[in-house]
């Protein structure tokens, strides 16, 4: 009796597990057919790489409490397999381009066993800065082992020489754009199941206290090594189907900026929850793409925002989505909503006029003599007059001096909705 | 014979100047349990710093000036950005100083631009002190050796013979204890953080001139400090000496004696394979040691990590 209300306990408790995946699959199938322009594609496929490269590099940092400085270099290695793979003609031949990520896994894996052995013996400080000399020291050798890394100017290949898959040849865009999403839903699934196997548990037991976990019997050795070297196979992967997507790497795929910017994605969207690196990587890849149309000064921003979340919301972007789950299992996220629209649209609009001054001041320094304009919000403006800077002063002490004054509102709109009706 | 006493002069330099940002690194270290990430944008500030300064009042006075509003700007983020950090952990203050070594190279970028700024040497400097068969030594260079001994004396004495030394020196292994007989220990820190960033800004000011002020040196000089620091062993300061001295040398000599590759496997009795160019061990054949230069301190720390994990002057686990 007990046996059956457990099993069906079990069948009812799949279905909320499983629908997160089929909407997202479904989603991801959507896309294509409402942004079909060519540049959507690019910057969906490249979402998608770096969707799987940043969820691989959470099972370190954020399952398993280890800090990689160098990750790129295990992605790097397994894209560059795949394009050696690639122009290997008697081999690529006989394999449909769908295999090829892979053998970029096996060979992210590889070199994750080899680098694994030695540093995972220690986490933390020691960690982290064994992984940036290992990371620095293979980007070094791109330049020195030119059979394998193919020099300065890199190494390409052509995916359309494979095995054709039920007749695809991968010639569109769009073609590739499956084979990513597929690739995406397969790790993406795999990586969530092994965060729940007891070798996933134990991983976050030893970053959370690895004394305790040896005194139940474990090595927190083996374990770090273990997230460390499945990291390198689906890190292995993003790297696969980089290769298969822009058909070139360069050293600028192993270098330290790229493990860098990984970090910043993963800590960005959240490093404490499965799905926030999901998150990151969407976001990253919209500013990355959208943000360096608009300015220069992108990176300056985002570098801003980065320092700005590690000091005041650790937990990152999804970290604050779910502060508002216990709120909204209450059903009080309206109570919300005025608190918020008090702070938030005044510090979006202070944010945004404080941004114009530093992109004003950056025009008057940088500009070419005599280039007194500049066209801010498709409005064209002398940047030499007094007016734009009082105004856009004006906005931005306004903006942020509302938001200022609204805070405590908001602390205590939120304070009051998660606190129990009756208990206060 | 007289190549290899300008090598060892030149060795030192780098050394030295290694040494420099790896012992504020060091001590840092060894107080918060954080490597600063950061470091050598500080250097890179204290460099961007003095040239602005040079510009209106001189070398010497952005000699005096750039690394204390460093050193200000250090303590400053220790205050306000690293204390607050501190309670989620080290790893978030790891990420806190990666954020922030990108931010301050954004940050230069903006006010300074991307070109190399013209930051000289001063006039004064601008003679050969002396020649060693025929290759000068500039006097620059000389200056340089002379002011990171002063200041490694200077650290020393101050860290042993000095009332203040045997505090910070009791904070970093008791803080509690320290705190307990009425020192404020954090204040002892922002200190230690203020001195670690002005010695980098030191670095940076007299770096500057001679290896190019311009937004990516931090980047350049940034994971060989951190090297140095693993190799000498976390936190120990005549270990950062040692590794500082090894690494600048090692560098130098790489650099000035073309040795081939090809010369030793020759010797060891095997045959060049022609033509080379469709060689699979093509890039063995064909390695020399200056290709190798700037990768060599990172295989001496793997290596040193593979066999004595906790560098070579490192006496406790980190």
């Amino acid at each position: 009796m007990t046996d059956l209300t457990q099993t069906t306990a079990a069948r009812s408790s799949i279905m909320p597990q499983v629908l997160p995946w089929v909407i997202a699959l479904g989603f991801l199938l959507v896309m294509p057919l409402i942004f079909t322009s060519n540049s959507a594609l690019t910057i969906m496929n490249q979402m998608a790489m770096t969707i799987i490269f940043a969820l691989a590099y959470n099972m370190l940092l954020g399952q398993g409490g280890m800090l990689s400085f160098g990750h790129a270099v295990y992605m790097g290695v397994g894209g560059f397999a795949c394009v050696h793979i690639m122009n290997w003609d008697a081999f690529f031949g006989l394999i449909p381009l769908p295999v090829l990520p892979i053998f970029g896994g096996l060979f992210g894996m590889g070199l994750a066993l080899i680098v694994g052995a030695f540093s995972t013996r220690k986490a933390g400080t020691v960690f982290a800065m064994i992984s940036l000399g290992v990371g620095e020291l293979i980007a070094a050798c791109s330049v020195i082992i030119v059979v394998f890394f193919g020099g300065e100017e890199g190494i390409s290949g052509d995916r359309t020489y494979g095995l054709p898959f039920f007749g695809i040849e991968f010639l569109r865009q769009i073609e590739v754009y499956y084979l990513v999403v597929f690739w995406l839903m397969v790790s993406a699934v795999l990586m969530y199941l092994w965060s729940r196997t007891p070798m996933g548990r134990m991983a976050n037991a030893v970053r959370d206290n690895p004394e305790r976990a040896e005194f139940l019997g474990y090595s927190a050795r083996w374990v770090r090594f273990y997230s460390f070297v499945a990291s390198g196979f689906f890190a292995g992967i993003a790297g696969g189907l980089f290769a298969i997507n822009y058909e070139i790497l360069t050293e600028e795929n192993l270098n330290l900026t790229q493990s860098g910017a990984i970090l910043l994605v993963t800590f960005l969207g959240g490093a404490g929850f499965f799905f926030g690196p999901i998150i990151g990587a969407i976001v990253f890849t919209l500013l990355q793409t959208v943000l360096s149309l608009e300015t220069e000064l992108w990176q300056l921003y985002v570098g801003a925002l980065f320092v700005a979340t590690v000091m005041f919301f650790p937990g990152g972007l999804a970290g604050l989505l779910m502060l508002h789950a216990p709120a909204a299992k209450m059903g009080r996220l309206s109570h919300l909503a005025g608190p918020y629209a008090k702070v938030l649209f005044p510090g979006i609009i202070g944010t945004l006029a404080l941004c114009c001054l530093i992109e004003l001041t950056f025009h008057l320094r940088h500009a070419s003599i005599g280039d007194h304009e500049m066209v801010l919000f498709w409005t064209t403006f002398n940047t030499h007059s007094p007016v734009p800077w009082l105004l856009f002063g004006a906005i931005a002490a306004g903006g942020l001096w509302l938001a200022k004054r609204g805070a405590p509102d908001m602390a205590e709109a939120f304070h009051e909705a998660n606190v129990m009706k009756g208990a206060a | 014979m007289d190549l290899i006493a300008v090598n060892i002069i030149d060795g030192l330099v780098t050394g030295l100047l290694l040494f420099m940002l790896s012992a504020g690194l060091t001590l840092i270290f060894s107080m918060m349990g954080v490597l600063n990430f950061a470091h050598a944008s500080f250097y890179m500030l204290g460099a961007y710093f003095a040239y602005q300064i040079s510009i209106y009042l001189g070398f010497w006075m952005g000699l005096l000036i750039a690394p204390i509003l460093v050193g200000v700007l250090g303590a400053g983020v220790e205050r306000y950005g690293l204390r607050r950090v501190h309670q989620y952990g080290h790893v978030p203050e790891l990420i806190f100083t990666f954020g922030l070594a990108l931010l301050i190279e954004e940050v230069v970028q903006f006010v300074w631009g991307k070109n190399q700024m013209p930051y000289e040497t001063p006039e004064i400097l601008q003679f050969t002190a002396f020649a060693i068969a025929g290759n000068s030594i500039p006097a620059y260079k000389v200056f340089m050796i002379f002011i990171s001994v002063t200041i490694f004396i200077g650290l020393l004495y101050v860290l042993t013979r000095t009332r203040i030394g045997m505090i910070i020196q009791a904070a970093l292994s008791y803080p509690k204890t320290v705190e307990a007989l009425g020192h404020n220990v954090p204040f002892i820190f922002m200190g230690v953080f203020g001195v670690g960033t002005a010695l980098a800004g030191v670095a940076g000011v007299i770096a500057g001139p001679v290896l190019s002020t311009f937004p990516g040196m931090a980047f350049v000089l940034g994971s060989i400090v951190f090297v140095t620091i693993v190799i000498g062993g976390l936190g120990s300061l005549w270990g950062a000496l040692v590794a500082s001295l090894l690494i600048g040398w090692l560098t130098t000599f790489a650099k000035s004696y073309n040795l081939r590759m090809e010369d030793l496997l020759t010797t060891l009795g095997f045959n060049k394979p022609e033509p080379i160019w469709d060689s699979a061990w093509q890039d063995l054949w064909t390695l020399t040691s200056p290709q190798v230069a700037d990768i060599l301190p990172y295989i001496l720390m793997v290596l040193i990590l593979v066999f004595r994990p906790y560098g070579l002057f490192g006496k406790r686990d980190a």
